[in-house]
């Protein structure tokens, strides 16, 4: 069983909420990254999604592109990523890992070269941001080395292409909560709900709800009814500018820990 | 489909793209989920409205009457016995309405939203000749117009936003990234996946995710099309050699459309060179770049062996893009077209030359086919004809040319 399966096969037989949170790989510091990933473990991470930053993040809003910005004239790339990764496999074996990004950098690596690295360094999953179904023949030698094709799905997302998502998901299914970027404050809950109802008819994987999810309210608003919460914007956001890894561990606890407790004791009341 | 390559050339080109926009290898749909839906209507509307009558007889309407096609193919005969060989032609596209090709693509594609009920237009432009002829199109119409463009193109295109703001479109800086083309597409994008349900996206070159690299190309294969009747009609031939520009290569797949199939025809693209290929300051996508994935399709791109798309150099911001058409992909490594650099320096110098030999001020983009044109046409006898796409007029460019030699106005 992968270490996706098994956490979300845990947290579901103890009857918790994933939490989810997106930070950009070597933002703001990158020697602080693999510092910050264990912090965000004993924050209360059940998973950890690691941004590749991109030149071109066209579905991503102005936190993630200046994070992103920042990481890249640090001359953050993937090689430096999946050793952060392996560094931070040696003292975590069981939280997994998924990789967030584009296609361009993966293609320009060489997808096969670039599983087979990402496998060794202990990276779970991969969520291409521009590779959806109809292209996921792009990405077959990640499922082929073992990382897992985490899909997304919208609220655009029609019911015959739902059905074919969900034959090919694995992991979880990303579902994007509004048509819009990454940190828009767009989400209305009655409708999300919804969505997420109608996605369980075709899906039989866990479901992650991002976009929109800053705070300790909107997470258990959302955790009242998915698998996990994502939270992406918000934190690198409360992250951006912080000048030590003291202080980036600091403000990663600071921000996470309520989300987990609310979380928590929404859990512990069902 | 089979994969067509240099060893397996296929029987017919125009029977690209396939259903999922592939040609060959290049193409398709890399974009967020959430444009997968829009797409699939855009898609689907196309589809229908390419084969109707009534929307073909309209769009051919406005070509002949607002446009002002066709337009001639004109034989530049001072130019050609200056040069010394071949015989130059020139594709006159620069006596559209507004000044260049672009407009073939944005009437299409205004009567494409119309046709669909978008009453909200967006669009990206880089030295804003889309920006202009998009807005153009959208004050006839009626229709909303937001157009993205980067704020370091913004500081060096002052007349085109000014033009564009006369035709009532709102002109939106793009400060992220590099601030130019790429930058406003990616905005323009992220516009379009907020703004799903009224919006329709006018992409300006033959990029994008499918089917835009078609529909655009069909709206500027009219280019090609009148050019093979004309050679036709005033040489009773076929060109030896047509040639054209290429930035994300709209004007030039709208002249080889038409002749891909005449195998007889040598079709060479000529991308933008910047200070020399060399150098890494360019836009040579195809002659320097190796295949990725950008602004949802797989193509040629320049990027770093990181897959950072790299920041591009050229006289001409039409041709400053670190992409290409799909098509043009395919055309390359099928071995039919061939793609060349050309340096700002040579473009300047079949600008000047074009101004002095035929009284015709070219645009800095298609100046770059001009001097492909010219070295072509010094290589080849006097009886072959070379029919070059003057895909714009340069009146735009004259304060670029003139701050570059030191001349204040």
């Amino acid at each position: 069983m992968s270490r996706i399966d098994a956490r979300f096969a845990t947290l579901k037989a103890q009857g918790r909420t994933a939490l989810v949170p997106f930070i950009t790989a070597g933002d703001p510091l990158p020697q602080a990254t693999v510092a910050l990933m264990h912090e965000l473990v004993a924050a209360g991470a059940d998973l950890i999604e690691l941004g590749v930053p991109f030149s071109d993040p066209m579905a991503d809003g102005p936190v993630i592109q200046h994070a992103s910005e920042r990481a890249l004239a640090r001359g953050v790339g993937l090689a430096a990523i999946l050793g952060w990764v392996g560094e931070f496999r040696r003292r975590d074996q069981a939280t997994p890992i998924v990789l967030m990004g584009y296609m361009n950098p993966v293609e320009i690596h060489g997808a096969a070269r670039f599983a087979a690295e990402a496998v060794a360094a202990g990276v779970d999953g991969v969520l291409l941001v521009d590779c959806p179904v109809e292209e996921a023949a792009a990405a077959a030698p990640l499922r082929d080395a073992g990382l897992q094709q985490i899909l997304l799905a919208a609220p655009t997302t029609g019911e015959a292409r739902l059905a074919r998502i969900g034959a090919a998901a694995a992991g979880f299914l990303y579902y994007v909560s509004f048509a819009g970027v990454t940190g828009a404050d767009r989400i209305r809950l009655d409708e999300v709900r919804a969505q997420v109802q109608r996605l369980r008819q075709s899906v039989r994987v866990p479901v992650a709800v991002g976009f929109g999810i800053r705070d300790a309210a909107s997470a258990q608003a959302i955790g009242a009814f998915a698998d996990a919460v994502v939270i992406g914007s918000a934190l690198v956001a409360q992250l951006a500018g912080a000048g030590s890894e003291q202080e980036i561990r600091a403000r990663a606890h600071d921000f996470l820990a309520p989300i987990r407790a609310a979380l928590d004791a929404q859990d512990r009341a069902r | 489909m089979p994969t067509a390559t240099l060893a397996n050339p296929p029987a017919d080109y125009h029977s690209y793209p396939d259903a999922d926009g592939r040609f060959g290898a290049y193409g398709g749909s890399y974009v967020a989920e959430t444009l997968i839906a829009p797409l699939t209507e855009l898609r689907a509307a196309y589809e229908r409205l390419r084969v109707d009558p009534a929307f073909i007889a309209e769009f051919e309407r406005d070509l002949r009457h607002y446009v002002g096609r066709p337009s001639p193919v004109y034989h530049a005969e001072r130019l050609s016995r200056e040069v010394g060989g071949a015989q130059i032609l020139l594709k006159r596209e620069d006596l559209n309405h507004t000044g260049a090709h672009k407009i073939n693509n944005t009437i299409g594609q205004a009567l494409v939203a119309r046709a669909m009920g978008k009453r909200r237009v967006i669009a990206e432009t880089g030295a804003g000749q889309h920006g202009v002829a998009t807005a153009t199109v959208c004050a006839r119409f009626g229709l909303d117009c937001v157009v993205y463009m980067g704020a370091t193109d913004i500081e060096r295109q002052k007349i085109n936003v000014y033009r564009m703001k006369l035709l009532g479109a709102e002109v939106v800086p793009v400060t992220s990234g590099s601030r130019t083309l790429k930058d406003a597409l990616n905005e323009a994008m992220r516009d379009w996946v907020t703004n799903v349900a009224d919006t329709f996206y006018i992409i300006g070159t033959v990029a994008g995710p499918h089917p835009y690299p078609q529909m655009v190309r069909d709206f500027n294969a009219v280019v090609g099309r009148e050019a093979r009747a004309q050679m036709l009609a005033q040489f009773s031939r076929l060109p030896d050699v047509i040639t054209a520009c290429v930035g994300g290569g709209s004007n030039a797949i709208g002249l080889f459309h038409a002749f891909l199939n005449d195998a007889q025809v040598r079709i060479v693209g000529a991308e933008a060179a910047g200070e020399g290929i060399a150098t890494g300051r360019h836009a040579a996508s195809l002659a320097a770049g190796r295949p990725g994935v950008l602004h949802g399709n797989r193509t040629y791109v320049l990027c770093d062996d990181d897959g950072q798309i790299t920041e591009t150099h050229s006289v001409s911001a039409g041709l400053d893009y670190p992409g290409v058409g799909p098509e043009h992909a395919f055309l390359k490594d099928t071995g039919r077209a061939q793609y060349v650099g050309v340096t700002d320096a040579e473009a300047l110098a079949a600008f000047h030359r074009l101004a002095r030999s035929e009284g015709i001020l070219a645009a800095l983009e298609s100046s770059h086919a001009v001097a492909q044109a010219i070295k072509l046409a010094r290589e080849l006898p006097r009886d072959q004809l070379v029919l070059c796409n003057l895909s714009g007029r340069g009146d735009k460019d004259v304060h670029t040319i003139a701050a570059r030699e030191g001349i204040a106005l």
